[in-house]
């Protein structure tokens, strides 16, 4: 639930809704009483076609738009060793057409009919989405049914050469030509054995994207892209039973693919002993980050750890950003957050030191916070903090029909029940001042990760040891 | 009730739907799709004849009925603007006002956006940090931010602690007391922000655009400021900007969301009641110097992966006649995923992840741009891609690429008034420039009657491919030749400020 840099590669910022951003922003609910702001319970209808694929329709008929919005159980902890990258890659192949949609055309009549349209990709699956007035619902259906039955026929490694290109500028421009762009993936490869599914990132590398190939793409498509793989869920004005017949008609004759490979399985433990890491890059500041393992999603612990990361760091009054940044002015900025995905999960505290400051003075004070924690605790101001401020998200993720048909997603593909939400809100109401205290040291207090990025040719700065 | 405008309500939006099915009826058979595929979304029940080799042909778009806008007056001038939305317990409180960075004085520039952050860092009852621990207590968000012709503060709140939260976005909007060391902390903040600014190639060119383009005009200068005029800012700077600006009679409160327009009113009266009528100025905005001949502005950003590109040059004020056909111009260039600019330089070329352009329509004629981050190898291809379509967007534009650039801005508006935040954030569009209500009564019917000679014709007017500033910030080692040898235009070297560098 904490803001996660790990959160995919959209295919395109360009056309990521104002909405989405603004949902980001604009968090609310609180239960300041108890009954103040329930999470309300959205209806829904779950079915599975004989081919494997899930279905979940979701009537809201309060404006005439519908959005469809698909999860396909894939991501880039499902790639091979060389081929890093290309669980995104292959996203943005989706889009170049498939059997029926010459290329292009894919946008072109979903625009002409007031529709927009995107996708992301992260560790652990890859989601396609459309949005748009009801009538057009047809449409985006039929699309997304040509290319998960029939995007082979027509595909040529001039679409995938185009994409590689199109996604080798995503990289730069999200990550390498961005301050502090490549911290995440070095991080990464030092948190995770090289084996693990987690081990780099989602964008994956350069030389990687280079090598991927048009048999790689085939091969993909037919291990991962079937039904028996993927999820669909329509959420807006629509009649049940029209749209029925009509998801019958597109994906009913998609045949069931063969059964997916497993992933590998990982063991949640901590890093094996304390690491310092030094990155130069072109920045007028250096930076300290630090990163623990931590839990898969939906873990005893992970909300603890999301109110952990709440109170160090997650707004004026925590921990860090009211010694550092507010009293002591000695930081720019301060942020905590813990990341609980599929198979595993992450801590990160990322620390900028204000000039004059160096990253091993702001050690010394997140040692000294992370500390008084441990050994103190919270105080139950604290703890309401973080869970209304938590709470609050929940309203305002379903006052879409994207946002809605996502979170249905979401749940179902985590706890196999869409409507998770009210049982989700619980876990982060449940939690005490004590768990708080338990999981700072149970897994804050174990060893971890510290990088230092720096300006070029100042690896002095690097902070070279546990301080205290 | 004594405001004169009590009780009028609005029929802008509720009407602006039946406008666009009217229109929209057309967008099936204009899709080109008349082969004999089965009427959807209403399928017979013979599923095996549908052909799955087409795609479907669609139902008219539905009649949206969006909630009416109740217009009030409160007797100090405050106007308040209230759309019920009760399908989730939320309610958007948005106060806008209309003055912002424009209102800087030179010196002291960034003055709006330091005294607008200033708001949530203490009142004449609650420090900055009681307001944050009530904001975080609470679950709600309060947001005060300056940009150009308007200031904005925004609460977004669950309907069930309306009472709490309405009483701390009051105090904020109406009572700061603009700590001093509040002040310095701030200005310190900026000053090691605006250092950063050099790490980020994109801000870098933003930044020399604006200067370069609007010269010793309004616009031409950082919202946030550089970093003498930071040092300058005294508090009597931003005490002044809002005692002046931030006045009922120069303001707007939007209210969106599961509240009743008499309650709102109750409560506006209560809280916003006695807030005092002001002499509000008009800004002085300047003149931009006339457009040069095309020249690229190189600004160096030694080893950049990727050149920023911003090319344009002055366009259009947000009261300009010619919003319609520009909109649809626009488009068609680059402001949408199939525009042309997307379609070459991403989709076609591969040598961004994406190209876009647009109008920023303000009170007097913001910028126009085309921008993208491009791979620095392909800097000067990118460059002659842009300036072809610069170019051709000065011919004839054919009809089919005409009608769904039409299809798709009538089409996809209702999905602008889905949430709370939806519908407050377009109306708070329309309040700084005093743009009537009925704007978006009248959007599918302007939209339609763009002709592909008004759109030919705004084109040619508004973009001149003799008169660009192209602003390019990358790796000048590698670029510099190549751009030199486009012969687009002459290079000068130039730093953030848009001024020549050594």
């Amino acid at each position: 639930m904490s803001p996660n840099p790990f959160d995919g590669q959209p295919r395109a910022t360009t056309l990521r809704s104002l909405r989405q951003r603004l949902c980001q922003l604009f968090l609310a609910v609180a239960p300041v009483t108890a009954a103040a702001q329930a999470v309300p319970a959205i209806a829904y209808e779950k079915y599975t076609l004989p081919n494997g694929l899930e279905v979940i329709l979701s009537e809201d008929h309060s404006v005439p738009l519908v959005a469809v919005n698909t999860w396909y159980k894939v991501g880039s902890g499902d790639e091979v060793a060389g081929r890093t990258g290309f669980a995104h890659l292959f996203e943005h192949i989706m889009f170049m057409g498939s059997e029926n949609v010459p290329v292009g055309k894919f946008d072109q009549w979903l625009e002409a009919a007031g529709g927009n349209n995107n996708g992301s990709t992260n560790a652990d699956r890859t989601n396609y989405y459309e949005w748009m007035p009801a009538n057009a619902l047809a449409l985006a259906l039929w699309l997304d049914a040509d290319r998960m039955g029939r995007l082979l026929p027509t595909m040529d490694l001039p679409k995938l050469d185009l994409q590689r290109d199109v996604v080798k500028n995503e990289r730069r421009q999200s990550y390498d030509n961005v301050p502090y762009g490549r911290a995440y993936e070095t991080i990464l490869g030092a948190l995770y054995p090289a084996s693990h599914p987690y081990a780099h990132p989602t964008i994956g590398s350069m030389t990687d994207l280079t090598s991927a190939s048009l048999e790689d793409v085939k091969n993909f498509f037919r291990t991962y892209y079937a039904p028996n793989n993927a999820t669909i869920a329509i959420v807006g004005d629509f009649k049940p039973d029209s749209v029925k017949k009509l998801v019958q008609q597109y994906f009913g004759g998609i045949p069931r693919g063969p059964a997916i490979p497993p992933r590998p399985q990982v063991t949640l433990q901590p890093v094996p002993k304390d690491t310092f890491l030094v990155l130069e890059d072109k920045v007028q500041l250096p930076r300290l980050y630090y990163a623990w393992r931590s839990v898969k999603a939906f873990h005893e612990d992970d909300a603890a750890l999301d109110v952990a990361a709440y109170v160090i760091a997650g707004d004026k009054n925590s921990r860090l950003y009211k010694r550092l940044v507010y009293d002591m002015q000695v930081a720019q900025d301060v942020s905590a957050f813990n990341s609980s995905q599929r198979l595993d999960g992450g801590f990160q505290i990322v620390v900028t030191p204000k000039p004059g400051h160096t990253p091993t003075e702001m050690a010394k004070l997140v040692n000294e916070e992370l500390q008084r924690l441990t050994n103190d605790g919270i105080t139950e101001r604290e703890l309401a903090r973080a869970q209304n401020s938590t709470r609050a998200q929940f309203l305002d993720r379903i006052a879409s029909d994207l946002g809605k048909a996502d979170q249905l997603n979401f749940y179902n593909y985590f706890t196999g029940t869409p409507d998770y939400a009210k049982q989700d809100a619980a876990r982060y109401d449940k939690v005490t001042a004590a768990d708080v205290k338990r999981v700072a040291v149970a897994y804050l207090g174990k060893p971890h990760v510290t990088l230092t990025v720096v300006s070029e040719g100042k690896r002095d700065l690097m902070v070279t040891g546990v301080v205290q | 009730m004594t405001s004169r405008r009590t009780g009028t309500v609005s029929p802008a939006i509720a009407s602006a739907v039946a406008l666009l099915l009217a229109t929209a009826c057309s967008h099936s058979a204009a899709r080109g799709s008349t082969t004999a595929a089965a009427p959807t979304p209403a399928p017979a029940a013979t599923a095996a004849a549908v052909d799955l080799t087409k795609p479907p042909v669609l139902g008219a778009p539905k009649t949206l009925t969006l909630p009416e806008v109740v217009s009030r007056e409160l007797p100090n001038g405050l106007r308040l603007m209230i759309v019920e939305q009760h399908e989730l317990p939320l309610a958007d409180f948005v106060l806008v006002v209309k003055s912002g960075g424009e209102t800087d004085e030179s010196g002291k520039l960034g003055t709006a956006t330091l005294a607008t952050s200033l708001l949530k860092e203490g009142t004449t009852t609650r420090s900055s940090l009681q307001i944050a621990d009530q904001e975080a207590f609470l679950g709600v968000d309060i947001f005060a931010n300056s940009g150009w012709d308007a200031t904005t503060i925004r609460l977004h709140t669950p309907t069930a602690q309306l009472d709490s939260a309405l009483a701390l976005f009051a105090d904020v909007a109406l009572h700061p007391a603009f700590p001093p060391a509040e002040l310095e902390r701030l200005r310190k903040n900026r000053l090691t922000s605006l250092l950063q600014v050099k790490d980020r190639a994109p801000e870098i060119a933003n930044r020399a655009y604006a200067a370069i383009v609007f010269g010793t005009a309004a616009y031409a200068h950082p919202l946030t400021g550089d970093e003498a005029s930071t040092n300058a800012i005294q508090q009597a700077d931003v005490r002044r900007f809002y005692d002046t600006y931030v006045r009922p009679n120069n303001a707007t409160l939007l209210v969106v969301g599961d509240v009743r327009p008499d309650d709102v009113e109750r409560r506006a009266r209560a809280l916003f009641g006695g807030w005092q009528r002001g002499t509000v100025p008009p800004s002085n905005y300047g003149q931009p110097a006339p457009a040069k001949g095309t020249t690229i502005y190189l600004v160096d950003k030694p080893g950049a992966a990727q050149s920023s590109f911003r090319i344009g040059g002055v366009g259009v004020a947000r009261s300009t006649a010619d919003y319609f056909p520009l909109t649809v111009m626009n488009t068609v260039l680059g402001g949408s995923f199939t525009s042309r600019l997307n379609q070459n330089l991403r989709e076609t070329k591969g040598y961004t992840y994406g190209a876009s352009s647009g109008f920023a329509m303000r009170r007097t004629p913001g910028p126009f741009t085309a921008s993208a981050e491009v791979v620095a190898a392909k800097t000067d291809s990118a460059l002659i891609e842009f300036m072809k379509e610069v170019r051709a967007i000065r011919d004839t534009v054919p009809r089919p690429e005409l009608e769904k650039t039409k299809q798709y801005l009538q089409l996809q508006l209702p999905g602008r008034f889905e949430t709370t935040g939806d519908i407050a954030t377009q109306l708070a569009q329309l309040v700084p420039y005093d743009v009537p209500l009925s704007f978006y009564n009248g959007y599918t019917q302007g939209i339609a009657a763009v002709t592909p000679a008004d759109v030919q014709r705004v084109a040619r007017q508004y973009i001149d491919p003799e008169k660009l500033a192209i602003v390019i910030v990358g790796d000048r080692k590698s670029i510099e030749p190549t751009l030199k040898a486009t012969k687009v235009g002459d290079v000068v070297v130039v730093d953030i400020t848009g001024r020549p560098a050594m």
